[in-house]
């Protein structure tokens, strides 16, 4: 553990707290994943660690290795902004498949499908069907 | 005196994480539908490669980042491709 101990003081204050804060929030957003009811609740607790949570933690290991290296160590930028790009998709994709299955059963907790309007000019103004 | 700080808060983070794992993993065994247990499987993607990048600090070495990026790719890819077979019932039309 020799590197550890080059790296100063201002430098290691802020790694710790961003790593607490990062691990923090990812176990927060946990517990919400396992405590919420549905699973239209339950999806919005995972993105506390997807976003600021994987954020903070990169932006230590950044810290970390700009100033262990005495340069810019900016590859950590790759993670961040594949999970900013990826995270809407999945869960958007996600909670269409949820959305579409409930649907298909018949459930009475989500709201029913529009209707499809076939021609009618105000069809571009109301959702498309799922 | 940095480094035994920079050692505990790295270590309590580690278990933090490995908590948030735990409870992701409740969610894939328990899930109640399968739509619980893909997104139990998203958030333990995330949590894993939140974890390595701890390792990556508590060794010095970036090849646990190269490790975590394949991680966050191979999450992205199975995550889409369930969620697409939930929806249709295949993953390639």
């Amino acid at each position: 553990m020799t590197h550890l101990a080059d790296l100063p003081v201002w430098a290691a204050i802020p790694v710790a707290l961003l790593l607490l804060l990062g691990a923090s929030l990812a176990l927060i957003g946990s517990i919400g994943f396992v405590r919420l009811r549905s699973f239209y609740e339950r999806v919005h607790a995972p993105t506390l660690g997807t976003t600021m949570g994987i954020g903070s933690v990169l932006l230590a290991s950044m810290l970390c290795f700009t100033v262990l290296q005495s340069r810019l160590v900016l590859h950590e930028i790759l993670i961040a902004v594949f999970m900013i790009v990826t995270t809407p998709i999945t869960l958007m994709l996600l909670a269409r498949a949820a959305l579409y299955r409930d649907r298909s059963e018949g459930s009475d907790d989500v709201p029913a499908a529009p209707p499809v309007q076939t021609g009618a000019p105000s069809a571009q103004d109301t959702a498309p069907p799922v | 005196m940095t480094a035994t700080l920079l050692l505990w808060s790295i270590f309590l983070a580690q278990i933090l994480l490995v908590a948030a794992m735990a409870c992701a993993t409740f969610r894939v065994l328990r899930g109640p539908r399968a739509q619980d247990r893909v997104l139990g499987l998203d958030t333990l993607y995330v949590n894993a490669t939140m974890l390595l990048l701890t390792f990556g600090i508590r060794t010095g070495s970036t090849l646990y980042f190269e490790a975590a990026l394949i991680i966050a790719l191979l999450g992205f890819v199975a995550t889409a491709a369930l969620a697409k077979f939930l929806m249709r019932g295949e993953v390639i039309e």
